[in-house]
């Protein structure tokens, strides 16, 4: 941090911007940990009644009023098969900020925020089995003994497999 | 710092300011366009109002001096032209003639195409278009006043001249002297007149529209009309007369030319005298380029009192003594900062039902303070919502303002007379609607002068005037605005239409009412024209004029005389962000249907709900069957209610077809804030947005027309 400060001076956009790359907030799901750029996050809150939207996926559990914007929540338990959906008072939804959209993703929970260095993070290898289809995955980086995987969640929410945008605008 | 790079960086520096102003001047020449010709379509050739020539040249004027700042040279050539012209009409160097009219109406159009090319829509003006009309601009500029009548007006029109009485009597009473001067003083067109006495002469310079005999006239009651001398100095092509240079007060020539410099219009420079008259309209015209639009500009006046009243939290008063002095200040802000107002306001609203909510359960006697308080945040949340509600509000004059020069245009196409009568312009509504009611209205008008107007003759021969009459008006009526477009022409014909209807095979009876027959030509592809013109008439329109307003969440209705012309009455929402609608509750969920498109609620008995080949289900109101769409189904829920019977039946009248739908119970009337579902989902099958009800949960708004439409569909694939 110190060491920022000093170079600020120098160049503080190019700073900023590689010391907020390698910051990730990671959550887990089942008993696997994730990691999304932090940039990408708005908020995170407690899950609450959703009203629910006809013929949508299962795993879009509606819509919720975040201050008067209408966004969606997608349970990512239910869509990655992972953990068990169950709703109480310890539900964590992030709020993400993903193409110009807000967007709410519901996770068994929220670890921290942690800052890796590009030297941590190890390409994926590919499992054209897996849910998680690997052109979301960026990497897999680790930390002390966890594995973190981390996904580009931007593409993620924008990909048709979410059913969250009109595949048109996306074009 | 080098001498290089700071030129550098100041060159960067006002590049980037250009850009940024170029929207500006972009905006403000539009306004003024629409100005001029507001004011030209406004014009009485036999006597033209100075204040409104000198609007228009101010508008030419400012245009010709921002085109030039910003190096667009094309439209300061044309605008150079008009603004030569216009000159010689304002100085009443020239008569304003129909042709002059045209020609300026006609550039006030290449300039728009112009414009439009610059800002990166449309292709702009051919090259030779262009010549050709700055040709014409160029020949109505070099032209003089007809005929010696003109001459004469030339001659008197704002001229400067010198009027000598006398000799005056010594022995004649003082105040001869002082009524002279008052005499004078009346005459004066511009400022007060110079007066020398010189010895039993007085001798004043005046600038006067009046003409010789005119003055004698008014001077006549003062003086023996024979002792009075007048010299012209300034009527074009009269040359002061040299033989009496020694006036004296014409001799600081020099002087005169530096008091008004660059103003280019110092051509007399032998009269300093009259030093601060050229200099007027140039200077006046010079220094209203930057400040803005002068008072005088219709659209500013029109503006200016809405943000006056919507700071004010109320409308609808005394609008013409707002409008009449409207100096007051406007400021220019983007529209997603006011919708970004709007939101923040919205969520207010809903904190605030919410607090109220909570606050019931307290003790009243105890908390006394916190009940007053939430009463003063009610009162103020209310008055602030309706405040930030009328910001986007605009006048209907923005869309009404367009059908003078249509009507003018198709007028002479067609060979019509036609007299536009407009009510109600002030009347506000959604920017939104405003933009989006833009054409459905002008298919009304061209319909109404195509079909509805006949021509002179055959107006005559029914015994009506030949100019025919349409009238635009606007009016609030409770929620909602009403719009009517109605002409005294021949009206629509109920047996034609029907004939049209059987022959398109539409089902169609003799027993229908006239507002039945009449919805009819809301069909699309249906016409009664005889000819096809150009204008209209091929039966692509009014259905678009019909899904249009439907679409705004209005309706259209037509009264019609035969004989004596068609009134089409359009009722739309005030606002877009609002919506009138009936909550109903369906496995748990709550939904919102549009007010607008419910015709009844009731619960039918069981003996009225059939079944139709086993599939689809009818619901038998006052012998009408309709067919019944139950919402759980449409949306996949778990009802509370099954049978028909126990629920409530809604009936919707969408795209002219009545539907039932079935839902559990009606809970009760809103008036909700639409929210787009779609800026951060999408589309949802059935669903046009949402809203926030009062407890902060979502509720999502039925898209009536989409969820008949697709009953519709499913029973015709059933049948």
């Amino acid at each position: 941090m110190t060491q920022a400060a000093v170079h600020a001076g120098a160049a503080p956009g190019a700073v900023m911007a590689a010391q907020a790359n390698n910051e990730y907030l990671t959550f887990t799901l089942g008993k696997e940990e994730y990691g999304i750029e932090i940039l990408k996050v708005q908020e995170i809150r407690g899950y609450e009644a959703v009203t629910r939207i006809a013929n949508a996926p299962q795993f879009i559990k509606g819509v919720v009023n975040l201050r008067g914007i209408i966004v969606p929540i997608v349970d990512m338990r239910i869509k990655f098969n992972l953990g068990e959906a169950n709703y109480d008072q310890f539900t964590v939804v992030i709020i993400l900020n993903v193409a110009e959209r807000v967007v709410g993703m519901v996770v068994d929970g929220v670890s921290d925020v942690i800052q890796l260095a590009a030297e941590r993070i190890r390409p994926a290898p590919d499992f054209s089995s897996s849910s998680f289809d690997t052109k979301y995955i960026t990497g897999l980086g680790t930390m002390d003994d966890r594995m973190l995987i981390l996904v580009d969640i931007e593409k993620l929410m924008s990909g048709s497999d979410m059913a969250l945008m009109e595949q048109a605008t996306l074009q | 710092m080098s001498q290089s790079h700071s030129d550098t960086q100041a060159g960067d520096a006002s590049a980037f300011d250009m850009g940024q102003f170029h929207q500006v001047f972009f905006e403000e020449t539009v306004e003024h366009l629409d100005n001029m010709e507001m004011l030209l379509l406004g014009i009485d050739l036999d006597a033209p109002d100075a204040e409104d020539l000198n609007a228009i040249f101010r508008a030419a004027h400012s245009i010709k001096g921002g085109s030039g700042t910003f190096g667009f040279q094309d439209l300061a050539e044309v605008t150079h032209e008009l603004e030569t012209l216009l000159d010689r009409v304002r100085k009443q160097e020239l008569s304003m003639t129909r042709e002059m009219v045209d020609a300026l109406l006609a550039s006030r159009d290449v300039l728009g195409g112009l414009l439009g090319r610059h800002r990166g829509n449309g292709d702009g003006v051919p090259a030779e278009v262009i010549a050709e009309l700055v040709a014409r601009l160029r020949e109505l500029a070099a032209g003089t006043k007809s005929g010696g009548e003109a001459a004469q007006a030339a001659a008197v029109a704002g001229r400067k001249i010198v009027i000598e009485c006398g000799p005056i009597e010594a022995d004649a009473p003082p105040e001869l002297r002082e009524r002279l001067t008052a005499a004078l003083a009346g005459l004066a067109q511009q400022g007060s007149p110079t007066i020398e006495h010189d010895g039993a002469v007085l001798r004043a310079g005046v600038t006067t529209l009046a003409g010789d005999e005119e003055i004698r006239e008014s001077l006549g009651f003062v003086i023996d009309p024979a002792r009075v001398t007048i010299v012209n100095i300034a009527a074009a092509g009269t040359p002061a007369p040299a033989a009496d240079p020694g006036y004296g007060f014409f001799d600081d020539a020099p002087a005169s030319a530096a008091a008004a410099p660059g103003t280019g219009e110092a051509k007399d420079p032998g009269y300093g005298f009259f030093d601060a008259l050229p200099a007027q309209p140039a200077g006046a015209a010079a220094t209203d380029a930057p400040q803005g639009p002068p008072r005088s500009y219709g659209r500013r006046a029109t503006d200016a009192p809405d943000v006056v009243e919507a700071k004010a939290g109320r409308r609808g008063h005394d609008r013409n003594l707002v409008a009449a002095q409207s100096d007051a200040t406007t400021i220019r802000v983007g529209v997603d900062k006011v919708d970004q107002l709007i939101n923040l306001v919205g969520e207010l609203v809903i904190t605030q039902a919410m607090l109220v909510q909570k606050v019931n359960d307290v003790d009243a006697v105890q908390q006394q303070k916190l009940l007053n308080g939430m009463v003063d945040l009610e009162r103020n949340t209310r008055d602030l919502q309706e405040t930030v509600m009328s910001i986007r509000m605009m006048p209907m004059a923005f869309v009404f303002n367009r059908f003078p020069r249509m009507l003018r245009d198709l007028a002479a196409k067609l060979g019509k007379q036609i007299e536009l009568k407009t009510v109600g312009e002030q009347t506000e509504l959604d920017k939104g609607v405003i933009e989006k009611i833009s054409d459905p209205m002008t298919h009304l008008v061209r319909n109404a002068v195509d079909h509805g107007i006949e021509l002179p003759e055959a107006r005559i021969a029914a015994g009506k005037p030949a100019q025919g009459t349409l009238t635009l008006s606007a009016s609030h009526q409770g929620g909602n605005i009403v719009i009517e477009v109605a002409d005294d022409g021949a009206g629509l014909s109920r047996d034609r239409i029907l004939a049209k209807a059987m022959e398109r095979g539409l089902t169609v009876n003799d027993a229908m009412s006239d507002q039945e027959v009449f919805q009819l030509i809301f069909e699309a592809g249906f016409s009664t024209a005889e000819t096809v013109t150009d204008v209209s008439g091929r039966g692509v329109g009014m259905d678009v004029v019909k899904r249009n307003i439907h679409a705004l969440g209005g309706r259209v209705e037509i009264h019609s005389t035969a004989g004596r012309g068609t009134c089409i009455t359009v009722r739309l929402p005030l606002t877009l962000a609002i919506l009138d609608g009936l909550s109903v509750s369906v496995g748990g969920e709550m939904f919102i249907v549009p007010l607008t498109y419910i015709v009844e609620s009731l619960q039918p008995a069981a003996a009225e709900v059939r079944t139709v080949s086993g599939r689809g289900r009818v619901v038998q109101v006052r012998g009408e069957y309709l067919p019944l769409v139950a919402l759980h189904e449409v949306f996949g829920l778990r009802p509370e209610v099954t049978e028909v019977h126990k629920g409530i039946v809604v009936i919707l009248e969408t795209e002219g077809r009545k539907t039932a739908l079935f839902v559990d119970a009606l809970v009760g009337q809103h008036q909700v804030v639409i929210k787009s579902l779609e800026s951060n989902y999408r589309r949802v099958q059935g669903v046009s947005g949402a809203t926030i009800m009062g407890d902060g949960r979502v509720a999502l708004i039925l898209d009536a027309v989409a969820i008949a439409r697709d009953m519709q569909a499913a029973m015709a694939e059933a049948a």
